[in-house]
């Protein structure tokens, strides 16, 4: 498998992603000026602040070149992970439902949050195992999750709140908890918490694994 | 270019003395003209000469078998071995961020990553020391301190850099001079390391960054080198405005040009701008630069050529590239979305020639610029009255042991950190085995699986009573906080915050300081790789505490057994570890009784506590011992209930508390630790120091027994204590 992680000016975590996707196989850096995603099986869109968040987290980084093959990329059904930054570039990009507007204590906020796996069987959760826990870092200013009321229940009945923060754990204000979600297709999966960031013990949980082994068995499960 | 001179007025409105101007006059040979009195007014400011200061640091030990860059560059480097280097600073943001804290405290941040990858290190880390006024009764101090933390916050989130310590006071002596230092290290291969000194005559001159507007024109001499006064508002202008993303395009672009080898020497643009930079860069190199300030890019057309040269705008970088280069720069330039331009050459002439288009608006000798500022001896005398008057008294006489316990983990110096650092991304470059609260040092693993450890300490209080004996506790404190995670120290840098050295009493505090740091940094083997000084830190009513930061790294040959400060296992015994001799004198319990500050501290064995040190960071090396945590404010019994709430585990402890209960219980001193382990392992420790059993792990209490008196409180009451700072951030 090898998987792309895409690179904008202001991108930070870019090389934690990396290093946690060269666990589960093989990567690449892909720069945003180009559009060739050079024959990926999965790309993700990191975390920072990409164009410095100028305008709006996300707003920008959703024009340039690469995100234009990530979204057709996406609609032949390939797999994308955005994780915090990258998740408010999907909902930008109209991959994922809903916005992320600024937290509730109008302050970035740095915490290790507790996630419910709310979805187990999907591409990005499938070696969860069920009703397991994950403690990963979350740390972003704008992560509160919205949506109106009518796309919230249509979200949670069709199964894509992926994850949602355990009680007392949702710093940001997110309606209804929702730390992640996907698209109706089930190949595109944002959160705002950073499962790169959680897959050595030396530094931190191992939890954030769980999600690169799902993408493994995803792609690997296609190819067979 | 204005046909009209300057006078000797203009010169003393830039910052200069009479007679510094006509030295000036002497050494141009005639009154110098707009750009060059501009030119000499910066680079013989204080903040660029260090003219009260240098006598001094010359006396500093800067020498080890780690160093592999001393003072005099961008940042001091110390080896870390298979290849790798460790670069680190400290500097200081104070003015500018007492006029806007936010803007100041973010381009101090942007200043120090700076320093780091012009020598050629990405940035791994950073971390503040800062200091204010009393926050319970000052609203301008929470002020500062709210947006100085966001401003820290935003440039160093934004840049994909870790916050991962630091340390915060509030004293009354800080109220109208708020200090704010940043330190930042960096990690580059050995071979890629940069000097600044520019070479090869015929080369090319190139800027690059964001482009130079009319923001922190003056900022060295007028903000940085003078005492703040009543009208400070004034001087806003003068505060630069950083852009992350214009520095993280910068940093990116800097390290790609490096690793490509196509840069002969780099430096930052920072105090007194091209001016700084383009000076150094020649006198190091022992040639002339010729500039054309037209060549510049600009962000206002109209600027005057001396506007041009001594503008602070932020994220700005000067490097000496072989003219053949020329194009293959500005190419890795254009990707990273960073203007450049080529707008000058290195010459022999050892001058500064500085044009606009065609014409030559300055002309200087580099040496009279950099080298022949004159450098003052500093009068000492020991005050004879005291200098600070006694803070208001928060905790009555009568008060218990117990009463006194929460309100000293409720203190604004004692509480919990966490509403601080929450504010900053600690764990980004996926490198942090230890975060703030974890340890009493930041642990930052390496490739090889060994780790470094970065300590920031600074003690105001203590160093107003003594400042020889209050500066040994500060740098011991900082060894001690690395031999609390297992690691010895390779090098420290240092950051002298202090009032206006022109007086006596201001002089005898700086002269004893640094006389105490050359003394513990010996002893340690941690020799000054580098540093800052800042001067002139005074208000209306009298100086700041006399303030020496100190940042301390060391290495630790295990990451994985890396120590923590919290309790760990329910039976585990705990033991108080080293040379401790506590003394209330100008303790954080005195702070709160409201007492005035002694006139000396109780002597400190350097040598003892280098040894208990070495015995705590052996056992730490060794897995021998589960916590480490080293006995500061607020006493032993603060300590035991720091180790307690961030383990979220009681502890029953038995002291013996002799005639003076308050002194065992909140007495402070150098050379104590509090650690907890099996009863055979701490027996072990013992053979190597001073080793007291004193209690035992578990429960959800507090509970401390003195014979006559008992402390007893839940963990709940400790903790609900220890946040009290959240209140100033809601």
């Amino acid at each position: 498998m090898k998987t792309g992680i895409l690179r904008f000016p202001g991108s930070c975590d870019e090389v934690d992603a990396q290093l946690a996707a060269a666990l589960v196989g093989d990567t690449v850096l892909l720069w945003h000026g180009d559009r060739d995603l050079q024959d990926v099986d999965a790309v993700i869109v990191p975390g920072g602040f990409s164009y410095g968040d100028y305008l709006r987290a996300g707003a920008i980084a959703r024009f340039s070149p690469v995100m234009e093959s990530v979204i057709e990329f996406a609609g032949d059904g390939g797999l994308v992970l955005g994780i915090c930054n990258g998740f408010q570039v999907l909902c930008e990009a109209g991959l994922l439902p809903g916005a992320l507007l600024p937290n509730a204590n109008r302050r970035f906020t740095f915490r290790q949050v507790e996630l419910e796996v709310v979805e187990g069987d999907t591409k990005f959760t499938s070696a969860c195992p069920p009703g397991e826990l994950l403690s990963i870092p979350a740390k972003h200013g704008s992560g509160r999750f919205y949506a109106d009321e009518a796309t919230l229940n249509q979200l949670e009945e069709d199964g894509q709140v992926v994850v949602r923060y355990r009680p007392e754990q949702n710093f940001n204000g997110s309606l209804r908890d929702i730390a992640g979600v996907r698209n109706a297709a089930g190949n595109v999966f944002g959160l705002m918490p950073h499962p790169e960031h959680a897959v050595d013990a030396l530094t931190g949980s191992t939890d954030g694994l769980r999600i690169f082994e799902s993408i493994r068995s995803a792609v690997e499960g296609a190819h067979v | 270019m204005s046909e009209q001179l300057p006078e000797l007025k203009d010169a003393i409105a830039l910052g200069l003395t009479e007679a510094e101007y006509e030295l000036v006059c002497e050494k141009q040979g005639s009154p110098p003209n707009q750009v060059e009195l501009a030119m000499y007014s910066l680079l013989w400011s204080e903040h660029c000469a260090y003219k009260h200061s240098k006598n001094l640091l010359v006396t500093l030990p800067t020498e080890g078998p780690a160093v592999v860059m001393g003072p005099g560059e961008n940042a001091g480097a110390v080896d870390v071995g298979d290849g790798l280097i460790c670069a680190f600073k400290v500097e200081s943001h104070n003015h500018p961020s007492a006029v806007e804290p936010f803007q100041g405290a973010a381009t101090g941040v942007g200043g120090i990553l700076r320093d780091i990858f012009a020598i050629g290190a990405r940035p791994i880390a950073v971390l503040d020391s800062l200091r204010f006024g009393e926050i319970e009764t000052s609203e301008r101090s929470r002020y500062l301190l709210e947006r100085a933390v966001a401003g820290i916050g935003h440039y160093g989130n934004s840049i994909g850099v870790p916050t991962v310590g630091g340390e915060v006071y509030f004293e009354g002596p800080y109220e109208q001079n708020c200090l704010v230092n940043a330190m930042a290290l960096g990690l580059g291969p050995r071979d890629q390391l940069m000097r600044s000194a520019a070479a090869g005559v015929g080369n090319v001159v190139l800027i690059y960054g964001a482009s130079t507007g009319r923001d922190g024109i003056g900022g060295a001499s007028v903000l940085a080198s003078a005492e703040l006064g009543e009208a400070d508002d004034d001087k806003r202008p003068t505060v630069q405005v950083g852009d992350p993303f214009e520095e993280k395009k910068l940093m990116e672009c800097s390290l790609e040009l490096l690793e490509l080898g196509l840069i002969v020497s780099l430096q930052d643009l920072g105090a007194a701008g091209l001016t700084s930079s383009a000076c150094e860069m020649a006198s190091k190199g022992e040639v002339g630069i010729d500039i054309d300030v037209r060549k510049v890019p600009l962000r206002e057309a109209d600027m005057e050529p001396f506007e041009i040269m001594v503008s602070e705008s932020q994220e700005r970088m000067l490097c000496v590239i072989e003219p053949k280069d020329v194009d293959a720069v500005r190419a890795i330039c254009d990707k990273w979305e960073v203007s450049s331009a080529a707008i000058g050459e290195v010459t022999e002439t050892r001058l500064m020639r500085i044009y606009s288009g065609a014409e030559l608006v300055g002309e200087m000798p580099v040496e009279a610029l950099v080298d022949d500022c004159p450098i003052y001896d500093l009068a000492p005398q020991k005050p004879s009255e005291p200098l600070y008057s006694p803070p208001i008294a928060r905790l009555d006489r009568s008060a218990g042991l117990a009463e006194a316990l929460l309100a000293l983990v409720g203190s604004p110096n004692v509480a919990s950190r966490r509403p601080l650092f929450e504010q900053y991304d600690p764990i980004v470059q996926s490198r942090t085995v230890r975060r703030p609260e974890q340890a009493d040092a930041a642990v930052l693993a390496l490739p090889n699986g060994s780790a470094l450890a970065v300590s920031i300490d600074g003690n105001g209080r203590r160093v107003a009573a003594d400042p020889y004996r209050g500066t040994l506790g500060v740098v011991l404190e900082c060894a001690s906080n690395l031999a609390c995670v297992g690691a010895h120290p390779l090098g420290t840098t240092n950051n002298l915050n202090f009032g206006n050295p022109e007086k006596p009493h201001v002089a005898w505090q700086l002269t004893e300081a640094v006389r105490a740091i050359a003394d513990a940094c010996t002893a340690l083997e941690a020799p000054i790789v580098g540093g800052n000084v800042s001067l002139y830190n005074e208000g209306a009513s009298g100086p700041i505490y006399p303030t020496p930061v100190i940042g301390m790294v060391g290495l630790l040959p295990d990451a994985t057994r890396a120590g923590r400060l919290g309790f760990a296992q329910e039976g585990e015994s705990i033991a108080l570890v080293g040379p401790f001799e506590p003394s209330l004198a100008a303790s954080e319990l005195s702070k709160l009784r409201g007492e005035p500050l002694p006139d000396e501290l109780p002597e400190v064995d350097i040598e003892a506590v280098r040894d208990a040190q070495a015995a705590v960071r052996g056992a730490v090396r060794d897995g021998l011992i589960d916590s480490a945590h080293d006995i500061a404010e607020g006493g032993i019994v603060t300590a035991l209930a720091e180790c307690a709430l961030a383990g979220s585990i009681g502890a029953a402890i038995e002291i013996e508390a002799g005639e003076d209960a308050w002194q065992a219980c909140f007495g402070e001193a150098p050379g104590g630790f509090i650690c907890c382990g099996h009863a055979t392992a701490l027996a072990q420790l013992g053979e190597r120091t001073k080793v007291t059993v004193i209690g035992k792990v578990g429960g959800e209490r507090l509970e401390i027994d003195l014979g006559s008196e008992k402390i007893e409180l839940g963990l709940d009451e400790l903790r609900l204590q220890h946040r009290a700072l959240e209140s100033v951030f809601q």
